[in-house]
């Protein structure tokens, strides 16, 4: 079950309640807040989303992950409200057999959570801030 | 016919409020409710070409039906991860 928190990310905790003994590939993937963006220094980052339609895209994209990689499983935290640089924003964890389509799905659910899960970001510079719309891939 | 609309980001700031109530017989598809919404609020019409809209949690086009009770949703592209 993906979740939506509001506190730091326990990266370890997840990989210990998804990885089992017959694994021999857990893939991290962890989205970290930059400094910078588009030539702007960044202070700080406030996600938002729509939280029932994210966490239903969200769970819709795991099962999706799961049916089309040979992998055992997977899980998909997303980070909302005030994070600082270096925060882990968005982790996904994968745990299967094998390292090739462990990593295939972990690129996979990013680049479709960056598509289809209703979450904003927004931007705060010393001199403003800005909604980002749309996905900086 | 009563439908809950919801705003999500740049177009919650621009509304300036999250959601609203509305209450018309006119609303048949998710396009008549965000024309009507452009009657109180006109600077949506900027957006007309790029919001993303939602029924009841799951993506919609301009065509999609709305009945009483539903839950539609306007918002920017989105930006997470």
């Amino acid at each position: 079950m993906p979740r939506l928190v509001r506190d730091t990310i326990d990266i370890q905790a997840l990989r210990r309640d998804i990885a089992r003994p017959e694994d021999g590939a857990v893939v991290t993937f962890e989205g970290v807040v930059r400094n910078h963006a588009r030539g702007r220094k960044v202070l700080y980052l406030e996600y938002h989303a729509y939280e029932s339609m994210a966490l239903k895209k969200l769970e819709e994209l795991e099962s999706d992950v799961r049916s089309r990689f040979a992998i055992r499983d997977i899980a998909i935290v997303h980070r909302l409200g005030r994070l600082e640089h270096g925060d882990c924003s968005v982790a996904i964890v994968v745990a299967g057999a094998h390292r090739s389509p462990a990593y295939e799905a972990s690129r996979f659910a990013i680049d479709t959570l960056k598509k289809t899960v209703p979450v904003w970001k927004k931007e705060f510079y010393e001199d403003g801030e800005v909604w980002i719309e749309g996905g900086d891939n | 016919m009563s439908v809950r609309v919801l705003f999500f980001a740049s177009l919650a700031d621009l509304v300036g409020k999250k959601e609203l109530r509305l209450d018309a017989s006119a609303l048949t598809d998710v396009a008549s409710v965000y024309s009507r919404c452009e009657q109180d609020f006109p600077r949506l019409r900027d957006h007309r070409g790029s919001v993303m809209s939602a029924l009841n949690s799951e993506f919609a086009g301009n065509g999609t039906p709305v009945r009483d009770g539903d839950e539609v949703a306007f918002f920017p592209p989105v930006s997470g991860g």
